[in-house]
């Protein structure tokens, strides 16, 4: 914690240097990504599927080095630590839950994490209960993680993830298979992480959700990262969006329809554009 | 896992490629069974420098030094264990000979390696499959055989991402002693055994929905030919066996 630096009044806690990745058969996954995430920020990554957002998040605790350059989180090259230290501040929950589960019930589940990285006994206990709360699975505490539904799976993830209460919390296509209920929880949840201060990063092709949550967009395509800015700027050019396999949010969709009428382009949310839709009336 | 990459069917095209899966096998078991038939070194050598010319003509040169370098552990293994068994059994004795034999033995299984991840690295699945129809072994068999090989590069894919999940809940696999390093195994096997099980009930249903089975005769959208440069070089391998068994026994 000692060296961290002072970027735009915030703390930088991910620093990305001019990264290169090409897998070992060769495929270049990453080419040239500069990158500065700061503490308390809430980011959103998105581009066409192979892109390399998820290279890109493997990235953050250590699971790939990169080829050239050097990624540092919380001051710390990723090069010379452990992928189970950098894991103690980066948590990441993977877009499939069916790959990690193996205890008996879930209790133990969320407890393995926390014996990896040391807790004491009575701390592991007050966890578990706290995370079992927090993400409203207490009732099936001593189930076999297996004879979940697909979402609380995605769920139970995310809640031995926060149950080590790691300073970055990233999520890899947290809406895939979700339905619109779940999503707007998961919503409150990632805002909720946010203002508690939690750097929160997501991967998704969720253009929706990520124009009702409103977070800095990174715009990824073939390995490069081609727009980074708030989400106003970014999700409504329609060459870029077009550029990464998305299409313009229903609400930009409206506006660009409307621009004959003077509305103006750059809007994201229902809240703004009802807004200037209103106004408009009342001037007629 | 850079084992399998010597092993793994790689799509590009090449005159080998084009060959007849069959003359293919002819090839790989031709050489199978002269460097049965011979424990001279010479001869292992000069089966494995025969793989040279084969594997660039295929463009599958790098894959092909891959398995002959991950073939080097066992050969290594095979080698000390040769040594040791006559060194013991000779009471403590080494004479120059059994170097000579154990030297031989691991250059044989190099030779077999390399010569079979040649087969499997120009031959599809499916060209495997129509030449284990061809040799009139029941589909069932064949299909499951096909399966089997199939699968190996997704599970090996399945695995890594198993073990990358585990890895950021912490997990060292390769800290402790060698009773906790045995432990760590287990997040890491379930999850990869309860995917295989729920694969396996899918492809079953995927099987089932495409009438796997129906009907007793099958017809096959791509059949084997045999062409002219098949028949050649059926013809050169049979004769190069021939000349090598009579060389060898009579």
């Amino acid at each position: 914690m000692k060296n961290f630096q002072v970027f735009l009044g915030g703390i930088l806690l991910i620093e990305v240097n001019n990264i290169e990745y090409i897998y070992p058969s060769g495929i270049k996954a990453l080419d040239g990504i500069n990158l500065k995430i700061n503490n308390g920020e809430y980011v959103a990554l998105m581009g066409e599927n192979g892109a390399g957002k998820t290279t890109l998040i493997k990235h953050f605790n250590g699971l790939l080095k990169p080829t050239k350059g050097d990624v540092y989180i919380n001051g710390i090259n990723t090069k010379n630590e452990s992928i189970a230290k950098l894991s103690r501040i980066v948590g990441i929950v993977f877009q499939n839950p069916d790959h990690q589960f193996f205890e008996e019930n879930i209790e133990k589940e969320i407890s393995f994490a926390l014996r990896n990285f040391g807790f004491k006994e009575d701390i592991i206990n007050k966890r578990i209960e706290w995370a079992l709360n927090f993400m409203n699975l207490e009732k099936y505490r001593n189930q076999p993680p297996f004879l979940l539904s697909g979402g609380e799976k995605k769920r139970l993830a995310l809640a031995i993830i926060l149950s080590w209460n790691p300073e970055i919390i990233v999520l890899d296509e947290p809406t895939i298979g979700q339905d619109y209920i779940q999503k707007e929880k998961l919503m409150q949840l990632i805002i909720q992480l946010n203002t508690q201060g939690k750097t929160v990063i997501i991967a998704t092709h969720d253009i929706e959700f990520v124009a009702e949550s409103k977070p800095r967009v990174i715009l990824l395509s073939k390995g490069k990262i081609i727009d980074d800015g708030p989400i106003e700027e970014v999700l409504t050019d329609i060459e870029k969006i077009k550029k990464c396999s998305l299409i313009l949010p229903q609400v930009t969709q409206l506006m660009y329809n409307l621009s004959d009428l003077d509305f103006p382009r750059k809007i994201v949310s229902v809240e703004d554009a009802v807004k200037l839709i209103l106004n408009k009336l009342e001037e007629k | 896992m850079s084992l399998f990459e010597g092993f793994k069917f790689k799509s590009i095209q090449s005159p080998i490629h084009e060959l007849d899966p069959r003359v293919k096998l002819a090839i790989s078991f031709s050489i199978f069974l002269i460097s049965m038939m011979y424990i001279e070194i010479q001869i292992s050598i000069l089966l494995l420098i025969i793989q040279l010319p084969i594997a660039y003509t295929a463009k599958i040169l790098k894959e092909w030094i891959k398995s002959l370098s991950s073939s080097l552990f066992l050969a290594a293994f095979v080698f000390f264990m040769n040594i040791g068994v006559s060194f013991f059994s000779s009471g403590y004795m080494l004479t120059i000979f059994d170097i000579y034999n154990a030297l031989a033995l691991s250059i044989r299984l190099i030779t077999l390696f390399t010569a079979f991840s040649i087969f499997l690295l120009t031959t599809t699945p499916d060209e495997l499959g129509l030449v284990m129809t061809s040799f009139h072994i029941p589909y069932d068999f064949t299909f499951a055989f096909i399966m089997a090989v199939r699968f190996v590069p997704v599970l090996v894919g399945e695995l890594q991402t198993i073990l990358d999940a585990q890895k950021s809940r912490g997990l060292e696999i390769e800290k402790g002693n060698l009773i906790k390093r045995i432990k760590n195994l287990i997040p890491v096997f379930i999850p990869l055994l309860v995917n295989v099980f729920r694969r396996s009930i899918e492809l079953a249903e995927a099987l089932e929905v495409k009438a796997f089975g129906a009907s007793k005769k099958r017809t096959n959208f791509k059949e084997l030919k045999m062409d002219l440069i098949d028949y050649i070089l059926l013809i050169i391998i049979i004769i190069i066996s021939i000349i090598a068994i009579y060389a060898r026994f009579i």
